[in-house]
């Protein structure tokens, strides 16, 4: 039993259909990345797992005992409402809302996780300050924070490197390595960036015409001889 | 200065002032609450619709004669809200569009009832209170006070108990929704408190003005204030402090309760946005 399985998922807006025959499994601690041109679908494919928007046909199962609450999720443009009053503290901790169940404030051990996931991104000095002042880098490392507050078991990252230097890039592929080998969290990350692909990841989805699905290895092979057609 | 005290406390002696300043300040306490997530959410714009339905169905409830007209207008308020908010999932524009055509709706249809069922001579002096809050502080029950209280303490509680979920779902609803949250029924929670709001404010400031007593302390509060917490304890602050003295003036000068509670919002956001301005430059 996988952690998530899509069969015959086809994908779009309001009957426009964008990507279609898409096939693959999640297992646990796996590092799934997600590869593809730009308006392929990626971001759409990632928002109907997450049950933001319906698959037009095709089904997603979650296995394993997965809910909606052991998932954190980095959206790729922020979806957040960009004049809203808010610190980063603020924004960190309503990533603990999802275990809360019927809690209705936050409790010592959600305000420690918080500050904790708030060092480990380097950011623990911004915690007082106001989200809106902040550079596109710091937003994302906030953003990053609340979505390892909601979650251990598995993370989704819509190209998290978009707007980051060259040294928080990095930072950011470091951390995201260490939390699935270290702690087991279960990775599906959007990214242009083959290299590092290559370097970290366990499995490839490629989402295009004729969407693929297979280990690193078999991903590299197929490269090698879709490289050798054209020579 | 003691003259005016004097004054003053020759008015308090009469309960129907007392209620006026309980009320008052009990409905602009709740208003204010969720100013932030209205104004971000762009739900100013239903709760200005909300408005006018209320209007509608005050009328609708003169006509037929209810013995109070509270619950009536509550419960027809609170179900347009809902229907605006589900309407408004599903399409952006089509939403606008039908919140404009219900508000100028029910305000046609609330205005036409009133001239051709009102029993009293003076239709013109009834739309205009209803529309902008009572030119006197007269007309407040003892029951409406009583009503008006309980429903403010189930707005403030229910808002301070959902508090962080409100926040999260304003922000963010999207990462809300992807990690478990159900954010269809905080949204539905927001629309009805927004409901509950609009309907209480009604006997305060009237339909028109009630908007006003939502928006401005929450905008003059997020000139200054960083953090959703700060903002929210600031707006009800400022909302409280000019309801009281909008009130007091109001009973001094005798000008219209609403509008002079709005005119003190009007210069309150001054101040801030001043304030703002030179807190920038320094
Ligand atoms: N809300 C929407 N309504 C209608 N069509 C949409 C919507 N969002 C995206 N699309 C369309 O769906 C297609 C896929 O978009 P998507 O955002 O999933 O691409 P992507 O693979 O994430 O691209 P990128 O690499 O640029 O992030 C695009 O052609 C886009 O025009
Ligand atoms: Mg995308």
């Amino acid at each position: 039993m996988s952690l998530i399985a899509c069969k015959n998922l086809k994908l779009g807006y309001e009957g426009e259909v964008v990507a279609e025959n898409i096939n693959f499994e999640v297992n646990s601690g796996d590092y799934l990345c997600i590869i593809g041109d730009n308006g392929s679908g990626k971001t759409t494919l990632v928002k109907t797992i997450l049950g933001l928007k319906k698959p037009l046909e095709g089904e997603i199962v979650f296995g394993e005992g997965l809910s909606r609450s052991d998932i954190g999720y980095l959206s790729q443009r922020t979806d957040v409402q960009k004049d809203f009053p808010a610190s980063v503290m603020e924004i960190v901790l309503s990533g603990c809302l999802s275990h809360m169940k019927h809690r209705f404030f936050y409790s010592k051990e959600e305000k420690k996780l918080a500050m904790d996931n708030l060092e480990k991104l380097g950011i623990a000095h911004l915690s007082k300050s106001c989200f809106r002042n902040l550079s596109g880098g710091q937003q994302q490392r906030t953003l990053l924070a609340r979505a390892l507050c909601s979650t251990s078991k598995i993370l989704f990252l819509d190209e998290p490197v978009s707007s980051l230097d060259p040294e928080a890039t990095k930072d950011m592929y470091k951390i995201v390595n260490e939390l699935n080998k270290n702690d087991g969290t279960t990775i599906v990350m959007i990214s242009h960036d083959i290299q590092s692909v290559e370097k970290y990841a366990t499995h490839i989805l490629n989402i295009s015409d004729h969407s693929t699905f297979g280990t690193l290895e078999e991903f590299k092979k197929m490269e090698e001889s879709g490289g050798n057609d054209n020579g | 200065m003691a003259e005016l005290f004097s004054k003053l406390a020759y008015y308090f002696q009469y309960p129907f002032v007392r209620y006026t300043l309980i009320v008052g300040v009990m409905i602009a306490l709740c208003a204010s609450l969720l100013g932030v997530p209205l104004v971000l959410k762009k739900f100013s714009y239903i709760g200005d619709g909300l408005s006018h339905v209320a209007f509608g169905a005050l009328a609708i409830a003169t006509v037929l004669k209810f013995s109070n007209n509270l619950p009536f207008i509550l419960v027809v308020t609170v179900i347009v809200a809902i229907l605006l908010l589900k309407s408004g999932q599903k399409n952006k524009i089509g939403n606008d569009a039908a919140i404009a055509m219900i508000s100028v709706g029910a305000l046609a249809v609330g205005y036409l009832l009133m001239n051709l069922f009102s029993e009293t001579a003076n239709v013109a002096g009834d739309v205009c209170s209803t529309l902008f809050g009572a030119t006197s502080i007269l007309t407040l029950k003892e029951s409406d006070v009583i009503i008006s209280c309980i429903l403010s303490a189930i707005v403030i509680l229910v808002f301070v108990l959902m508090y962080n979920r409100i926040f999260a779902v304003t922000f963010d609803e999207n990462f809300s929704t992807a990690t478990g949250l159900r954010s269809g029924i905080y949204n539905l929670v927001i629309a009805i408190i927004t409901a509950i709001i609009i309907v209480l404010g009604m006997n305060l400031v009237g339909s028109l003005l009630i908007s006003a007593l939502v928006i401005f302390p929450a905008l003059s509060a997020m000139r200054v204030f960083r953090s959703f917490k700060s903002v929210t304890v600031c707006s009800v602050i400022i909302s409280v402090v000019c309801a009281v003295l909008g009130i007091l003036i109001s009973i001094l000068l005798s000008t219209p309760v609403g509008a002079t509670i709005v005119g003190v919002n009007i210069v309150c956001y001054t101040a801030f946005f001043l304030a703002s301005k030179i807190k920038k430059v320094t």
